[in-house]
């Protein structure tokens, strides 16, 4: 400072302040500059953290339920068991209930075992059939009365092995854990390695989790995320169906054509208390108007769909509205200039620029509705469904359905260790559709993003 | 004011395109214009001049009614187009903006080609029956707006990616393609480089020749340069009227000699 201000030809009256120091004004604003920086990173941080836990939490739980124990043995149907009468009439063919396909299935398993030379001693008939999940029998039936002439012939057969295999496979059951459980003994994971060293146990990829129904606590190792899934893409359809077309129209109503006064304010100030108002009233909403006042079936993605439609039109029309509040006035004023009518004007300059915002809002929308529980829960989606809606329009809609969102709350409420690693397995189908949704929301906006 | 109108020596031939008489504009509670009479004649350059805020805009945007875009914006008195109220309950404006084209302050090209720019008016107008008579009008109106020799390898390039002149060149030609019969301009040169203002100096010129053209200046030289009629407005009022010498050289009102000298404004 010395030099330069003994230097300058500065009025005497102000001090010469070198512009090599700082004062202290200067230093302050650095400082408070530096520390809102740091409060950013920190924040930042913290959050990314919290989502990397959670994310390594989910898929620590979730990835082994992508996988899945099965045994492979080859079983005779035999003709005096599922056919007494021999003339493979369809009626008497399924009088043979499940506990007859089940003993069938025991006794093959067991000879199959004598003839492959894998004893275990001191095992209990009861043990070996209980190696295969309960959900076989049912699963051969269903082959038989599809296919009658299988009857007689020697098939092979791959079944799921139990959820206490499964889990014994994936480390989660082990000798110490299996000696206070009685769902499990240690003969039968004795049992479990001979099979896997001899190549009849093996775990794969679990394609019936992603389409298989839900299943019952006693086979927990053959429910999956079909009728969810189907459920959920069902209403996400319906949802489209019912907000886009709505909600543009509302939102173009509102931002061209509406006059401006008390009333438009009133439903304006409305819309965005719409989007506040918690999901489970819609619930109940949904639960006295739809189901019954309206009659509409109890569980039905038809039923999900409205429900959902409603919280989601207040977040379409205000993204559509933004998107079209940013196109530019001077637009307006050029097709207006060269005679289009305010329809013109709107559906040939205006919707077309807005087009990406109006997308993307779409989409996250959709894509937070994908992920709505509660109003779901009211309106009895929580429901235990084993059978497949029908097509969506062989109207499968009425169908009861459940819900990804809602698959993954009654398995994680559900006891076997199995239902809790499907529940992070389900949490990651439904974080990959949002995934999913929201690389396409950005896709779009590329697609369809015009400069001016 | 109205006894200026008519004293232009070699102007007597040409007709009144658009009387307005007792012109009266409120923003709510904004008185903006008050009681203005102006008469633009029919091939022929009328410049707006006057400091920000005085209303020749606003003036500008009653003669095709583009202030009905505005909701708190009212407009009384009379605006004759060819002996017809232009505010007549009758008159939809959208078929009024056809024959009373416009051009704004910025160039607004729609974010389109520049093919479909020019087209567009022609399109919606039904002015056309096929490809080959829309081309022409495109070519044509291309050519009176002085972008033909540019563009003409290019239609198909979109309007946004041309050079500001360029742009607004192209805006003309838009509004002249629906051949109107009258073109206004709101301040069209303020967004432009000199070189660019030239040209579409020229091309008003040279535009007088086939429409009445109504341009609203911020700059006094270019009043001078290419009107025959000059309005001066201020606060709202029009105070002056008359051939475009007149103003710029015998001025009779005070406050326009106190603005075309730089005193006020």
């Amino acid at each position: 400072m010395t030099d330069i201000s003994a230097a300058g030809a500065v009025p005497a009256t102000k001090p010469k302040n070198s512009l090599f120091v700082q004062d202290d004004l200067t230093r302050r604003r650095n400082a408070a500059e530096t520390r809102f920086k740091y409060y950013g990173i920190v924040a930042i941080v913290l959050s990314l953290s919290v989502l990397a836990v959670m994310l390594f939490t989910i898929f620590r739980d979730g990835t082994s339920a992508f996988r899945q124990a099965s045994v492979a043995f080859p079983i005779t149907l035999e003709a005096e068991i599922l056919d007494p009468k021999g003339a493979r009439d369809p009626a008497d063919l399924a009088k043979v209930t499940t506990i007859g396909y089940g003993n069938l299935i025991g006794q093959q398993f067991a000879n199959f075992l004598i003839a492959e030379g894998i004893a275990v001693e001191g095992i209990s008939d009861k043990d070996i059939s209980g190696m295969i999940s309960r959900d076989a029998p049912g699963r051969l039936r269903d082959m038989v009365l599809a296919d009658p002439s299988l009857i007689g012939q020697t098939i092979d057969f791959n079944a799921y092995a139990t959820g206490r295999i499964d889990g014994y496979m994936k480390g989660r059951v082990t000798l110490e854990t299996a000696e206070l459980d009685r769902n499990v003994s240690l003969e039968q994971l004795q049992l479990a390695d001979k099979l896997i060293a001899a190549g009849i146990l093996t775990s794969g990829f679990n394609t019936g989790f992603l389409t298989n129904p839900d299943a019952s606590d006693q086979r927990p190792e053959s429910a999956g995320l079909g009728v969810a899934i189907i459920g959920s893409l069902y209403m996400m359809m319906l949802v489209l169906i019912f907000t886009l077309p709505v909600g543009v129209a509302a939102s173009i109503y509102l931002e061209e054509f509406a006059p401006k006064n008390r009333l438009t304010d009133l439903i304006e100030v409305n819309i965005s208390n719409l989007a506040a108002v918690p999901s489970i009233v819609f619930g109940i909403l949904g639960l006295a108007i739809f189901i019954n006042f309206a009659g509409l079936p109890q569980s039905s993605s038809l039923v999900g769909a409205l429900v959902i439609s409603l919280m989601t039109l207040p977040t379409i029309i205000i993204a559509t509205r933004a998107a079209i509040r940013a196109v530019p006035p001077s637009i307006r004023d050029a097709a207006l200039g060269v005679g289009a009518s305010k329809m013109q004007t709107v559906f040939h300059h205006v919707l077309p620029l807005a087009m990406p915002g109006i997308l993307t809002g779409t989409i996250l929308g959709l894509a937070s509705a994908l992920g709505e529980t509660a109003p779901l829960l009211l309106i009895g989606m929580v429901a235990f469904v084993t059978n497949y809606p029908s097509g969506p329009f062989d109207g499968g809609v009425l169908d009861p359905a459940t819900a990804l969102p809602v698959q993954v709350y009654s398995w994680a409420s559900r006891s076997d260790p199995a239902f809790i690693e499907r529940s992070s397995g389900a949490i990651i189908v439904l974080l990959a559709f949002l995934v999913i949704m929201n690389v396409a929301a950005i896709l779009l906006r590329r697609r369809f993003e015009r400069r001016w | 004011m109205n006894d200026m109108t008519h004293k232009g020596l070699g102007l007597a031939t040409q007709t009144a395109k658009i009387s307005a008489s007792g012109v009266q504009v409120h923003y709510g509670t904004n008185h903006a214009l008050k009681d203005v009479d102006v008469t633009i004649l029919d091939r022929t350059v009328t410049a707006f001049i006057g400091p920000s805020g005085c209303g020749k805009s606003t003036f500008l945007r009653c003669l095709n009614r583009m202030n009905d875009t505005v909701a708190s914006c009212r407009v009384s008195g009379q605006i004759l187009l060819e002996g017809e109220d232009i505010y007549d309950r009758r008159v939809d404006p959208v078929q009024l903006r056809a024959k009373v084209g416009m051009v704004f302050q910025k160039p607004n090209p729609f974010p389109k080609s520049i093919y479909d720019n020019v087209a567009y008016g022609p399109k919606i107008h039904g002015m056309t029956r096929n490809k080959a008579e829309l081309d022409a009008i495109v070519e044509a109106s291309l050519r009176k707006a002085a972008l033909w020799g540019e563009v003409k390898d290019r239609l198909d390039a979109t309007g946004t990616g041309l050079s500001g002149g360029q742009q607004q060149r192209l805006c003309i030609a838009r509004a002249i393609a629906t051949s109107p019969e009258v073109l206004l301009m709101d301040e069209p040169c303020s967004a432009l480089d000199p070189i660019a203002t030239a040209q579409v100096e020229e091309l008003i010129d040279e535009l007088r020749h086939q429409f009445s053209v109504v341009i609203v200046t911020h700059s006094m030289q270019q009043a001078a340069r290419v009107s025959q009629k000059t309005a001066f407005f201020h606060l709202g009022n029009l105070v002056e009227f008359g051939e475009t010498g007149d103003i710029f050289t015998n001025p009779k009102d005070p406050r326009t000699e106190a603005y075309i000298t730089g005193r006020i404004g």
